[in-house]
Parts: C-alpha cells; structure tokens; sequence
C-alpha cells in the first residue's frame, strides 16, 4: 500500500505550523511529542502506521473551526479522526499532516423524546447515544460491533451499520442533521430537528464520506422506542445453499427480522472451540432474532420455524430463557475473538446480493484452497454483507501479502456477482486500489467532483477512497 | 424529445448547447422552470431485475410508477415509503414515473417508519451535463463505497442530471393494517397524541391529523400483532380522547393531501419539527392545514401570492410552495454557505447549465 511523498514545503514548516495550532488552541489539545502522537499512529487497522505531524483534540466547534482555517491558510492536510476504531484505515496519519481527534467533543447537547431526536457532539461514543436515552425507553439504531469505542463521527464518516440494519438501516437513515466545519474553517448546519434537509441532499453525500468534505462536529440524530422485547433462534443446516434458501424464504414470507446472522463451518468450528457455546456439528448456522411483545415474538417465530421445516434443518433452537438467548449469542459474539486464537486474521466487508450466497461461498472456498489460507464466514446474511475471515501469519514472510491478495479476489467476486467492496467498513485505504474494480473512471470522478466543491485545496483527508493515480493531479493541484 | 435509450439520452445530452425542462410523467414538478425544451424519461421503461427474495429492485426511470407497485404487489412486497400522487393537489392529469418520484424525493405517511424515497434507494444510473453515464451505489442494501450520490440525486430534482435507472430496496406488504382514530382534537394537542403513539413501541407506520376530520394512527403486520397493538395503543391514545378505529382509507387522503383537492390558493410544504408544528400554523393563517408525519410535514393552503416565509419567521425547518405562483422562489432559500456548496455541485455536474434552469435556488 503506498501512500504520498509528504510535501516538503510543510514538512519544512513544522514549527510554524504547530506555532500557529498553539495559538488558537488550549495547551492541553494540541500534542506534538512523538511519545503522544504514537497513540495516534494507526487506527483499527494496524498494519499501517505513521506518525503525524501533530494532533489536536478540540473541545468545541469553534476550536476546530480555528484549526481548520489555520490549517487551510498553511495548506497543511488533516485528518479528522473520531474514536480510531476504522478498520479500513480511515484516519491513518501522512508525515505532513495533522489529525484532528473529536474525542474530547462527547457532550450531549439535547435530547427531545416527543420530537424523537438527541444532539450529540460528535465524539460521543456510539452506544453511550443510547446510554443517553434508554431510560426514557429510547435507543440510538446504527450498532457496529465496535459500539462500545466508536464515536459518532467516524460513524457518520463511514455510514456504519451493524447487526440490525435489515429492520432499522444504516447511519444515514438514523441521521437528521450535522454541524460540520469546512477545510476553509466555515461552520455550516446541514438538516436539523426535523424530516428531510431542504435543498440537495448535501447531509446524503456528507454521511460515508470518509472525512474528506468537512469535519463534522456536532449530529442531530434519530431516536427509536424501544421494543418491548426481542429473542433469537438458532438454526443449524447440511449446506449453506440450504441455509442461504432458508433466509431467502424468510424474506419472501413477509417476515423482517432484526437480525439474520449466518456462520459457515469453519467459523462454527472455531467459535466452539474458542466459546463452547454448545452450537450443533453442521455445515451453516443461522441466528434470526425477531422483536415485540412475547405473542408477537411466538407468532414470528412459529412462521420462521414452519419455514426452516422446509429445509430440513439438523437443529432448531429457540430460546425459552434471556439465558438461553444469551447462549445463542455467545457463539457469533465471540467469532471474532476466536478467529484471533486460530492467528492473525484479516476482516473484509464485501456486499453481495442475497441470491448469490451459496455460489460465493462456494467460490471463497476454492479460491481459499487456491491460497492456502483458510477463510471463516460470518456475516448479515438478510442484507448480504459479508464478512469473510481470512487467517494468517504475520510473523510468517510473505504470509500478509498472500492474505491481502486473497481478500483482493473475494472482494473482486463480490463486485462481479452484482455486489460491493464494503458495505459497512468504509474504503479508507485498506479497499482504495480496489475502487476501479467497482467503479469506472467517470462514475469516480463524478465522486471527486463533490469533493473538489466542498475541499477545492484536497487538504481532507486526500489520500483515501481513491486509487491515487485517480487523485494525483488534484492533489498536487 | 423522448430519446428511447440510454447511449440516445446521453448522446443528446452531450451535443447539446441550450437547456432542457426534464419531465417524467409531469405530475409532480414543484416551482417555475425553464425556458427549455422538454425532455421525457418515458422512453426508458421497464423492470431490469426483481429478486422477491432479496427484496430489490432495478427500474428505469421512466416507468410508470403503477406499473411498479403493480409488479410489487403481485409478489406480496412494496415501496417501503408509500410515493403519494400528487395528481389532485396539483391539477395535473398525466402518469407518474419512478424516476420523477426519486427526482422529487417524494414520500407518504410511512415515512415516519420506514424512511423517505431517498432511503429506500440503494443504487442510481444517471447521465450528467457533460452527457456522461455516472453509476453509484448497486443492487446491494449495504453499501459504503464511495461518495452516495444516490441521495444526493434523490430530491434533486433534475438539476444535476438525468436519471435513467434507480434500484430500491424492498419491504413486505403487510397481511393487515388498522388506523385509530381520535376526534376533536386541537391541532398542538394532536401533535402531542401523534408524538406518544410515535414514541411507544407499537410501531406506527402513519400519525396524521386532519383538523375537522380526526386524528389518526396506523399500525401494520401479522393480524395477532396488529390487534395487539391496537389495544395497546387505544390505552396509549386514550388520555387524549375518545378512540374508535376508522377507515385505512384515510391513508391515502393524507398522503394525496385530498383534503385539499379542487380548492383554489397556493399550497406549501412546511419541514418543522413536530412540537412546533401547532404553532407555525396558528402564524400561518392558512385556510386550510395537514399535520402528517406526526407533525413533522405539514401542508398549508393559503390565499395567493402570501409570502409564507415571512409570515412564519425563523424556524427549524423549511417551507416550500409546492403550487401557486408569486414573488417568491418555490423552494427554501438556503443559508449562503449552503447554496454555494449546492450552486458549486450544480456547476460541477451540469457545467453547461442544461438541466431545469431557474429550479431549486441556483440558476
């Protein structure tokens, strides 16, 4: 993965840069001893470092209002960065750049429960949105895995989703409005309290644009009621192309679950191992948890379970107990986790349509033989966002490089089967060189158009999304 | 000019040296446009792809939007946010297309649950003003990689290019629904029933008050789960009035906005949040007033050539008039931070300054 020679000029003028950021900046938000900035080098996707040239963690809109001009008038790159949990790279530093960290910016600013919104500074942390509110009976939608970590900022930077996307969508479907501060140091209010931002849908095209149109710093976002109650069901299955049937039956059954989570022989064998979560010997699992009262919940689930009767199922777990729902879980939520006992691995996010589950599964599984490597399969099966695990050895030459080729070619049989190279991650660097698998030159340049508009300096975050010889000529501009 | 085909449109578009007024089936389009020369999606119809199973959708743009509800409801699904006609209130007679319902980012009273047009689409193919096909977003539901122009081109109204192809997501129809009804409730107090209904986990899918007619909530599902929720709701509702259950066929007055139908004055299209609805309607001095999306969208019918703007002041939200003419542009007038970044995306996608001049603020 390359990334830009860092540009001299500013390299040369670090102290005045830093001189300047002081300025207008506390002391204690401004750090620039290497030993600090280290703590920034990276972001959840470690295998790539670098120190920045400073960091900065404002504590209010205005602050980085005053960095950005700064930073504008010394045409220094930043790089916004929420809570560093990008597993794409979203907020990897460059030598010659500054990251700006929301962290310190985690207030709630209002919360409204007849009007069903909160305000939050964009630091705020994903599941404390919902801390926020739960006790009024309200919950904070989008739920990345990261939740517990990650702020609001990065969340609205990369669109995430999480597990109940079927049922509530993504980041920009929760999302009514944001404050956010232009590279130029302008601050602007896109949307607000209410239903649908007049004008362009500019909050549209803001939300997953991987920092690189401004730097949002305070969100109005949409709150839910909380359903009453919700339980799991656990099914197990001789193939995944029946497993893959089974969910497709559920959708045309009229049926929405939250959640319909599957898991593929190797990541059942390993999250055993790892969990014993008691999950039965099959070739593909599928957790469906449904929501509402309990005759709403036994009504949904005597629909799933005469569909899953078609399908000859080799096991079939409803949870009677929060203990045995609970148990049901434990497996998918400690997959992860287990996939790091069995070595290193790489996380990849790829979307593919539905119908094409059992060919691509087929397929990750020669071209893992191909390979050598072996690949675990965990994903959203009800939106078709998967999340193969492909397993390596770092400490083994050459190993990591195999493993990033692997993850190419998944994510290339992604886009050929009608899908996509992310559906919940973001580009960042991580999936950058693979942007002209998916798009033509034209539909990216249709892209950079926006970002010429609101960064016309390509001072944001410049050197992801895009394959850099697509962007070369505008950042050097 | 009705050009049959993609590569035509583009063509077209591409030698083209004076503007166009883009219609789909005309029956939607808000404010004064042009001068131009009419362009017509109609010649790009049909359904590309439906997969019941994986709830999507890829239609051209000009399809009847009949047509696809049609092809949805043969198979027991739907457009998640229930597009209104807007025939009645605007005095059009014509047939509505998809792509004129993406252009307008037009949605109806589920809103409130299920999102806007613009949330139920997951991929775009449009030509731009240079008479280039750009493509974004796909077929797929989750999708993060790069910039979403979808969103972008849903409500753009034709000011940054040619549709020529949207793909939705889908959602199951419902095996039933039921709508309470309160009556006699002043508008504010509607506003605070709609918000305790909304605000409960009954899962409303309408909450719209129609001052004279009743105050009116929808629930939608299996039929145990629907009548579990009327009851449920009946108590939530009943500190507010009287509840009976009424017609489901009042779901589609609100949307129509039919209450308003064959009345002569303008019509606007207030964005508010909800608790401040009650209020900017008692300054509007309409003659006639409709609270849907639980008071989030209101619709106005005032004397002609009022400045409604004016009228209300500042507020959270915005106001659009969506019929009637008048010293005052028909869409909201943006902060200058905004419209520049809006008249900059314009001129990057529409250099030669084609597409439905004088439309949305930028000319």
């Amino acid at each position: 993965m390359d990334m830009p020679v860092p540009d001299p000029v500013i390299l040369a003028k670090r102290a005045r840069i830093v001189a300047r950021l002081a300025g207008v900046l506390p002391a204690d938000a401004l750090i620039t001893d290497p030993t600090e900035t280290r703590a920034y080098e990276c972001d959840a996707l470690t295998a790539y470092r670098c120190l920045p040239m400073a960091v900065v963690l404002p504590r209010t809109t205005e602050e980085v209002a005053a960095v950005m001009r700064a930073c504008h008038e010394e045409g220094v790159k930043v790089i916004p960065r929420g809570a560093g949990t990008s597993l794409a790279g979203g907020s990897l530093p460059t030598p010659d750049a500054v990251v700006l960290g929301v962290a310190r910016m985690n207030a709630v600013i209002e919360t409204d429960y007849p009007n069903r919104f909160i305000r939050v500074q964009a630091g705020r942390t994903n599941l404390s949105v919902t801390g926020a509110v739960e006790a009024a009976g309200f919950f904070y939608a989008p739920d990345p895995s990261s939740q517990l970590a990650c702020a609001i900022a990065g969340n609205i930077g990369m669109n995430s989703g999480g597990a109940h996307c079927l049922k509530y969508g993504v980041t920009t479907n929760n999302l009514l409005g944001v404050t956010m501060v232009t590279m130029a140091g302008e601050v602007v209010q896109v949307g607000g309290p209410y239903m649908d931002a007049g004008g362009l849908d500019l909050l549209g095209v803001i939300c997953g644009s991987e920092g690189q149109l401004g730097v949002v710093t305070e969100a109005w976002l949409r709150i839910l009621p909380k359903p009453e109650g919700a339980r799991p069901v656990l099914m197990g299955f001789g193939s995944n192309e029946v497993a893959g049937a089974c969910v497709s039956d559920i959708i045309k059954g009229g049926l929405l679950p939250v959640a319909i989570e599957f898991m593929d022989r190797p990541c059942i064998e390993a999250t055993e191992a790892f969990a014993k979560a008691g999950y039965p010997d099959c070739e593909a699992l599928l957790i469906v948890e449904v929501e509402g009262s309990p005759a709403e919940i036994d009504e949904q689930l005597a629909r799933i379970k005469a569909i899953a009767a078609r399908h000859n199922p080799v096991a079939y777990r409803e949870a009677a107990s929060e203990d045995e729902a609970k148990r049901i879980w434990l497996g998918r939520k400690s997959a992860f986790g287990a996939m790091g006992q069995m070595g290193d691995y790489i996380c990849l996010d790829g979307t593919i349509p539905v119908s094409e589950l059992s060919f691509v599964l087929r397929r990750i599984a020669e071209l893992s033989d191909g390979y050598g490597l072996r690949v675990a399969n965990v994903f959203h099966a009800g939106d078709g966002n998967m999340h193969p695990l492909i397993i390596f050895n770092a400490n083994k030459p050459g190993d990591l490089d195999l493993a990033e080729a692997l993850g190419a070619d998944i994510l290339k049989l992604c886009v050929e089967v009608g899908g996509c190279l992310t559906g919940e991650h973001g580009v960042g660097v991580e999936k950058r060189d693979l942007m002209d698998v998916q798009f033509t030159r034209e539909d990216m340049e249709a892209q950079l158009r926006v970002k010429d508009v609101f960064d016309p300096g390509w001072l944001l975050n410049p050197a992801k999304v895009f394959p850099l010889y697509v962007t070369a000529s505008r950042r050097a501009a | 000019m009705r050009p049959g085909s993609e590569a035509e449109l583009a063509e077209l578009v591409r030698v083209a040296n004076a503007p166009f007024v883009l219609r789909g089936g005309g029956t939607r389009g808000i404010g004064a446009v042009g001068p131009g020369e009419v362009l017509e999606t109609g010649g790009l119809s049909g359904i590309t792809l439906y997969e019941p199973g994986a709830l999507t959708l890829v239609v051209k743009a000009g399809t009847p939007l009949a047509q696809v509800e049609a092809a949805l409801a043969a198979e027991g699904q739907r457009l998640p946010f229930e597009p209104p006609d807007m025939r009645g209130l605007m005095g059009r007679s014509g047939e509505s297309t998809i792509g004129g319902v993406v252009a307008a980012n037009a949605s109806g009273p589920r809103r409130v649950q299920a999102g806007a047009c613009r949330d139920s689409m997951i991929g775009v193919r449009f030509v731009d003003g240079t008479g280039t096909v750009i493509r974004n977003g796909g077929r797929v539901m989750k999708n993060v990689t790069g910039y979403d122009l979808v969103k972008l081109m849903a409500g753009s109204h034709g000011t940054l290019g040619v549709i020529t192809e949207v793909a939705f997501k889908l959602l199951p129809a419902p095996e039933m629904g039921a709508t309470l009804r309160v009556d006699g409730l002043e508008d504010a107090r509607a506003v605070e029933a709609m918000a305790a209904a909304l605000g409960s986990p009954f899962d409303v899918t309408g909450a719209a008050h129609m001052p004279g007619l009743g105050s009116f909530v929808r629930v939608e599902g299996f039929e145990t789960s629907v009548r579990y929720r009327v009851g449920e709701l009946t108590k939530v509702l009943s500190r507010f009035g009287a509840v009976d259950e009424a017609d489901g066929a009042v779901w589609q007055a609100v949307r129509d906005v039919v209450p308003f139908h064959g009345r002569d004055g303008d019509v606007w299209r207030l964005a508010v949040t909800p608790s401040e609805a009650a209020r900017l309607v008692a300054r509007a001095g309409a003659e006639a007033a409709l609270y849907d999306w639980g008071g989030g969208l209101v619709w106005l019918l005032v004397a002609p050539g009022v400045d409604l703007r004016a009228r209300l002041g500042v507020f959270a939200g915005h106001a659009t008039r969506v019929r009637g003419a008048g010293g005052t542009p028909a869409f909201p007038p943006e902060p200058a931070a905004l419209a520049a970044l809006s008249a900059g995306l314009r001129a990057k996608f529409d250099p030669k300054g084609l597409f439905n001049p004088g439309l949305m603020g930028a000319v």
